[in-house]
């Protein structure tokens, strides 16, 4: 009954837009696909909605051979990141759309659509053309759409992406809230984004795509705590965890002349080179620490992201505070080296702060 | 500065204006003279300078043989061919177009791009060009001097043009509408019809205007693929412009024949104005 893809592949010119792409979707859960920008991510769900035909690979759900049923009879719903409804139609038209596409009576569809209204917070917006809408309130509509559909499969496409950063936190909040109420037992939830923060807050099983391939699945805590490899780690933090060239030895770890006292969790690691790596948030200031250069310092929030330089390594640090800093000065850092990854030459995990480990 | 500029602007305005308006005006004032005013001395002034009279259009009514010039029978066939020629533009264009904007062709070397292309090429070439393969063309299949002939003419005419703008207005509509079309329930074709079609109306109402337009005031055509049968309205009004030039009928016939056009031109500005053009999609 899982909507199961096995090996996908599409690779419409020079480069794989997906490349062996396998999974297994559960009813009634919730899958982020994470992934930067042309990492394949609108493309699988494209591919899952009927839009694109995979060269490679099957889809099959309910028992069924899905590529062989055209897009219209799927029954899928999709949001897009652009706020896509039917300009020629009013909010509520464009909610019923599809209902009546269906042949639905006339009572369920209002109904449903009542319902769907109610749960996106647009009840009262009925008669309004969507060209009078905000851009929050037209991916509502778009929203709503969705489930008023009911259909078994809905697909999100970096829904958030193109609001402003206060509609989306509010909009961020409220999807949890509508995932939750919103949605029967038997949906398969597809939600892809950027956003890394987005994926731990929605906290379900989360595909890590990049260039077609998928690097990692698993529950976004695991992928937060140990991300299988140095790509995954970068993908998976916003700002990217930070790649530190070095060496470990008996007595300490070692990268750009600096050394730091091994912490417990590399104890049984063999002595040799490593990637380290450290999220920006485990870079504190500190008066006796490592001394770097500033190259940048951005103001973001409350919070100050502190672009470092020393010799070939450059770090992102992220002080929790607003504060000035003037570019080419330098500062004094300290590591919080309980936190530190190790990941092999190879790039793949070798040592989580989390216990994980990747071979 | 500013003031210059102001007055600059409104000069030319005015002179424009003057320059555009001018030859109707005159056309007007013509159109209800007789042969003594038109003829014998400069006058402008109806009533003063000479007397109104309403023969000038009386005889476009009339038939020849009562001494009339009888352009209602033109008339009625340039509406005819026009009106159908452009609305089988219009269907087969926006499909064309459609298609083109939609699908991806390939055949050897040519794409989507050369296609289109190869449509507006059309309207490249100098029409003198096409007369020659056109008259032979249309007296090969028997349709010479007929209304059919020349609507078939028209629709080679006007079809580029439609699938021009509408090409250029399909890419704008972004993809992604039809394929949540697609996701929401609609065959391809329901694709089209209810969700394209419906937000495409402006673009329509534009190519539909250029192409009566040009159907409208072409003579070219018109005068070489038609000798006594079937006559259209250019035709006959610069027919009119003999050894004898009656100036008020030909007067009177060419505002009848601009009046269309200006009728057109008011709906389509009406409708451009409510910013429906581009507003339409995001």
């Amino acid at each position: 009954m899982n909507l199961i893809g096995e090996k996908i592949s599409y690779k419409p010119d020079e480069q794989f837009h997906l490349n062996d792409v396998s999974f297994n979707f559960k009813k009634g859960n919730l899958y982020t696909i994470l992934g930067r920008t042309l990492s394949g991510k609108t493309t699988l769900l494209k591919t899952i909605a009927g839009l694109l035909n995979p060269d490679q690979g099957s889809i099959s759900f309910e028992e069924k051979d899905f590529i062989k049923i055209p897009v219209w009879e799927r029954n899928v719903a999709m949001v897009y990141q652009q706020f896509i409804n039917y300009p020629h139609l009013n909010v509520y038209e464009n909610i019923t759309f599809p209902l009546e596409q269906r042949k639905l009576s006339p009572e369920q569809i209002k109904k449903d659509v009542d319902e769907a209204l109610k749960t996106v917070g647009l009840v009262g917006f009925e008669n309004r053309k969507i060209q009078e809408l905000s851009g929050g309130q037209q991916q509502r509509v778009a929203l709503a759409r969705s489930l008023a559909k009911k259909a078994k499969i809905l697909l999100l496409d970096e829904p958030l992406v193109n609001l402003d950063y206060k509609l989306r936190e509010q909009l961020r909040e409220e999807f949890k809230r509508i995932f939750s109420e919103g949605l029967s037992q038997d949906t398969i939830l597809i939600y892809s984004t950027t956003d890394p923060q987005e994926v731990m807050e929605l906290n379900g099983e989360v595909i890590v795509l990049d260039e077609g391939r998928v690097l990692q699945k698993g529950p976004a805590k695991e992928i937060f705590e140990n991300p299988s490899n140095l790509k995954v780690a970068e993908i998976s933090n916003d700002p990217p965890m930070n790649v530190l060239k070095g060496s470990k030895n008996s007595k300490n770890l070692n990268f750009e002349n600096i050394s730091l006292e091994i912490p417990n969790h590399f104890k049984n690691l063999e002595d040799k080179d490593y990637n380290f790596g450290i999220r920006a948030s485990e870079i504190k200031l500190d008066e006796n620490g490592e001394e770097f250069e500033i190259e940048l310092a951005e103001i973001s929030g409350s919070e100050t992201l502190l672009h470092l330089k020393r010799g070939n390594s450059k770090l992102i640090a992220l002080i929790e505070e607003v504060m000035n800093f003037k570019i080419h000065e330098k500062v004094k850092i300290n590591f919080n080296a309980n936190k530190f990854y190790a990941f092999g030459e190879d790039e793949k995990l070798v040592s989580s702060p989390y216990g994980g480990t990747n071979g | 500065m500013s003031k210059l500029y102001t007055f600059l602007k409104y000069f030319f305005i005015t002179f424009w204006t003057v320059f555009v308006v001018a030859p109707f005006l005159w056309a007007v004032s013509t159109s209800f003279k007789d042969f003594q005013s038109v003829n014998s001395k400069v006058t402008y002034i109806p009533w003063l300078d000479f007397e109104p009279t309403l023969e000038g259009w009386r005889v476009l009514i009339k038939s020849p043989a009562k001494g009339g010039v009888d352009i209602v029978e033109p008339y009625f066939n340039s509406i005819f061919v026009t009106c159908t020629a452009s609305l089988i533009s219009i269907v087969l264009g926006t499909l064309a177009a459609y298609a083109l904007s939609r699908f991806t062709f390939k055949a050897g070397f040519v794409r989507n791009n050369d296609i289109t292309f190869f449509f507006i090429s059309q309207r490249i070439m100098p029409p003198i060009v096409l007369s020659i393969p056109f008259f032979i063309f249309l007296s090969t299949i028997g349709l010479l001097d007929s209304l059919l002939g020349l609507v078939v003419v028209y629709i080679v005419l006007l079809m580029p043009i439609a699938v021009w703008i509408m090409v250029d207005f399909f890419n704008r509509v972004p993809k992604e509408l039809d394929e949540t079309a697609l996701i929401d329930g609609c065959n391809p074709y329901q694709a089209f019809y209810k969700v394209v079609l419906p937000n495409s109306i402006p673009g329509l109402i534009v190519a539909g205007m250029f192409c009566i337009i040009f159907g409208w005031i072409d003579f070219f055509f018109a005068f070489i693929l038609t000798f006594t049968e079937v006559q259209l309205l250019p035709v006959k009004v610069v027919a009119l412009n003999s050894s004898i030039t009656p100036w008020w009928s030909l007067s009177a016939s060419a505002l009848v024949s601009v009046a269309p056009l200006i009728i057109v031109a008011f709906i389509v500005e009406r409708y451009l104005s409510k910013g429906n053009l581009s507003g339409a999609l995001k």
